[in-house]
């Protein structure tokens, strides 16, 4: 496609969820059939016994994916929907890459270009260095670009994980009362969040 | 319909854990669970990897297991009786194609939320992915069209599950749930406790803001409309007198006929494809609408960009997911019905608006039925029959949008068809597990020659159980209708592979080969007192009418167009030389809604 495509924004959204089986096709399968973009997902055990949590990037206009959240906030194992947009956060990335070596020259040259990126080396051989680099999504982005002239060999991401920022614990406490595991109603009826959810169109 | 809830967590009489029986084991865990749910009857169908299940049941008298003669039976059976009573139903299968065979019905109970839980065998947890005998992956399978699924691994765990799913099936927008048990768990000695019924969550109140916000814009309103979905048929009694308190013009969906008694003066009928004119111009030019435990379906909306264009809309639902999925909410309600509806009936202020009124009276006398004899009349005869207690279930077709239009129903839960899924085959499993759960009223069922063949066969179950207030009217128009009508408007009149006349069975033989009465009749006088037969006969009974396929389904709002857009009337036929019929204005209708909107029905 040659003609200009409208960027659609980026949404980070983050979301607890029961360790049970299946638990994320669950979630990809949701996505998939209705349609929704996923850039990235990255899964985690939490500090709680038996809950996870997911951070994706949805792809799509903010009706969209406050649609995906709302599909998702129904899925039994999902107790929880953290909507990023509504409050600050912070996010991180990490990247490994893979960077040729020709020489001597280029090895000094791409480890100083590395080190403005507070880029580790994780392996180095003969013809090859990787690097380790955590940071947000421009840093990233920015660090693979300043490599590319001298050849990547490979590159893995984890895909974006985030928090919101504070002293504000995402998780309610109640999760785990018994009879009530999936009644959670986290952006719609969550008192703090209220307020904010109320700007939001549909929101209730 | 207002059967008490055999499912009371907090009572003491019912509920309580039943005393085990000798050797507990996972599969007798399952029916104590089920007897402790109140649940008195199940529907199924064994084989290899229920099997344990099925010997569990000997312990379990309190538990009536009916034996259906397809799983697609069994299951729209467990359908209808939940749709019937709001309550939940149930039904069994084995692994692998008994499995299978559930799909239709999850998919369609997913669509109308009907309160479900399936139960299926499966093969023994070391078995499990390797492709064994029999195996399939139900769960994988089912996801996108189960409220929720599992497999048990844990023996001692299934109550604690069972009791899990009944509370997700029927809580909130209730929907089906699937239990798969591996045979070994079946059959594992059970160490687990059983357990009390799980309390279904409190349904959400609306906020006081949204109420605030709602009475405004109602009193605000000069051309207001009410819609009624499938959600509210819990809610009938209060949204009738919100209704009525504010003099609302009602509209009820497909899945909310009923909902709304249809002798109300208010009342202007079903919206959408096959709506009447009342209702769909209404629609078009209200400047409030309000719609209660709907979601905008596109078989309701017709083009959705020009769906009430001139109105305000207040949407009230449980699903805050339905709340602007399809058709923006000025004014978003995320609210039990009931609750919603008696919190807007304090304030109300009648409307008087006799412009608006006058318009609606007009419109109310368009779009008639031909009174010659076809499908149309054959339905006006049987469901003039209809008494307020009766159930009417429909199939899937032109004979099920005509009962839609024609039938008036005073209650909620008595009139139930496939809406979301459209599943040719419902209708008779569904009517017969209706009956099932009240055995005093009739139900009625109204199926095409086409629909009635998918599920003809438990025509066994009515006669092994004897079951005795089925009554079956069969419109035999010798053709797959609906399809028939979308090729004659839409296809040039190609009748592509939708004639059955050639081979259909002589439905009268076929029902009496299960031993069940049955009268035939091809015009109008005939069927007066045909109907008179089949409905006093004691017992189950089949009536076949017998019409030609001349008329289409009027009403009807051609696959995206605007709702006011619809043609009203069935274009003139001429009868040309052969035997098929032609249109002459079917073309031009159609032309005309794929070309510029009508200036004068554009509102
Ligand atoms: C299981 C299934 N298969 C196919 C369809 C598509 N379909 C919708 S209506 C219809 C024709 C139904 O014919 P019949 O049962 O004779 O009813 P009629 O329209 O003639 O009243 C068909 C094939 C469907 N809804 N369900
Ligand atoms: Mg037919």
């Amino acid at each position: 496609m040659t003609s200009p495509i409208q960027p659609t924004p980026d949404h980070l959204v983050s979301a607890l969820v029961r360790d049970e089986p299946r638990v994320l096709t669950r979630i990809t399968s949701l996505f998939g059939r209705r349609g929704y973009n996923i850039k990235s997902l990255s899964v985690g055990t939490t500090e709680m016994p038996g809950v996870s949590r997911m951070t994706f990037v949805v792809s799509g206009d903010r009706g969209v994916v406050e649609q995906a959240m709302k599909q998702l906030d129904k899925l039994h194992d999902v107790v929880k929907i953290i909507d990023h947009s509504l409050e600050k956060f912070v996010d991180r990335e990490l990247v490994l890459v893979k960077v040729r070596v020709e020489n001597t020259d280029r090895r000094i040259e791409i480890r100083q270009m590395a080190e403005d990126f507070r880029a580790r080396i994780v392996d180095a051989g003969h013809h090859a260095l990787t690097f380790e680099v955590t940071g947000d999504e421009g840093k990233i982005t920015a660090f693979i670009e300043q490599m590319r002239p001298f050849g990547i060999l490979e590159t893995m991401r984890t895909g974006r994980i985030a928090l919101t920022r504070g002293s504000n614990a995402d998780i309610p406490s109640h999760i785990y009362h018994e009879g009530e595991t999936q009644t959670l109603e986290p952006l719609l009826q969550s008192a703090p969040r209220e307020g904010k959810a109320r700007e939001v169109n549909n929101l209730f | 319909m207002t059967q008490p809830d055999p499912i009371q967590p907090d009572s003491d009489q019912r509920g309580q854990p039943q005393p085990t029986v000798p050797d507990m084991t996972g599969a007798k865990a399952l029916w104590a669970t089920l007897a402790a749910h109140g649940i008195n009857t199940v529907f199924g169908y064994p084989g290899g990897a229920i099997m344990p299940v099925y010997d569990a049941l000997t312990y379990y008298p309190e538990v009536r297991h009916i034996l259906a003669r397809h799983e697609q039976g069994a299951i729209h059976a467990a359908e209808g009786w939940a749709k019937a009573t709001g309550q939940i139903g149930v039904c069994i299968a084995t692994s692998g194609p008994g499995a299978t065979n559930l799909v239709t019905g999850l998919a369609d109970a997913m669509m109308d939320n009907v309160p479900l839980l399936a139960i299926t065998g499966n093969v023994a947890r070391h078995l499990m992915g390797t492709d064994a005998f029999q195996e399939a992956d139900i769960t994988g399978i089912t996801l996108p069209i189960t409220k929720h699924n599992y497999v048990v691994t844990d023996p001692d765990e299934l109550p604690m599950i069972i009791a899990e799913a009944i509370r997700i099936a029927r809580s909130g927008r209730p929907g089906p749930v699937l239990v798969d048990i591996p045979k070994d768990v079946q059959l594992a000695a059970f160490h687990g406790e059983l357990v009390r019924p799980q309390a279904t969550p409190e349904m959400p109140a609306p906020r006081p803001e949204a109420i605030a916000a709602a009475l405004e814009l109602l009193k605000s309103a000069q051309k207001p409309v009410l819609m009624v979905g499938g959600g509210a048929q819990g809610a009938s009694k209060e949204i009738t007198a919100f209704a009525r308190a504010w003099q609302i013009p009602t509209i009820t969906t497909l899945m909310g006929l009923g909902a709304f008694p249809a002798s109300d003066p208010l009342w202007l009928g079903m919206p959408g494809m096959h709506g009447s004119v009342a209702a769909n111009h209404a629609i078009s030019q209200a400047d409030v609408l309000i719609g209660f435990g709907l979601r905008f379906d596109d078989r309701v909306t017709g083009r959705v960009k020009d769906f009430a264009p001139q109105a305000q809309i207040i949407h009230v639902d449980l699903d805050a997911a339905e709340i602007g999925k399809i058709v923006r909410a000025h004014l978003p309600v995320r609210a039990d019905a009931a609750q919603a509806a008696v919190a807007l009936t304090g304030d109300a202020v009648p409307f008087e608006r006799p412009e608006w009124n006058a318009q609606l009276a007009e419109w109310k006398t368009r779009g008639e039925h031909p009174t010659t004899w076809g499908a149309a009349q054959a339905v006006r005869q049987v469901v003039a029959r209809l008494r307020p207690d009766d159930i009417l279930t429909t199939d899937v077709g032109q004979h099920q949008m005509l009962a839609a239009q024609l039938a008036r129903f005073e209650k909620p839960r008595r009139w139930l068809t496939s809406g979301g899924l459209g599943t040719m085959g419902f209708g008779f499993p569904a009517g017969l597990g209706a009956a099932m759960a009240e055995p005093q009223v009739t139900s009625i069922v109204i199926a095409g020659d086409g629909g009635f063949q998918m599920t003809a066969q438990e025509l066994a179950t009515l006669t092994k159980y004897d079951i005795r207030n089925v009554k079956i009217c069969i419109i035999n128009n010798s053709y797959l209708g609906m399809v028939r009508q979308w090729q004659e408007l839409f296809h040039e009149k190609r009748y592509s592979e939708v004639y059955l006349g050639d081979s259909n069975p002589d439905f009268l033989k076929l029902a009496d080969a299960y031993n069940i009465r049955g009268w035939r009749a091809d015009n109008s006088g005939d069927l007066e007192s045909a109907i008179d037969a089949w409905l006093s006969h004691d017992g189950s009974a089949l009536l076949e009418v017998v019409v030609p396929n001349e008329h289409g389904v009027f009403p009807m709002v051609p696959a995206g167009a605007a709702l006011y857009e619809m043609i009203e009337n069935e274009p003139v036929k001429v009868p040309d030389l052969g035997e098929k019929m032609n249109t002459l204005a079917s073309n031009t209708a159609v032309s005309e809604v794929s070309s510029e909107r009508k200036t004068e029905a554009s509102p």
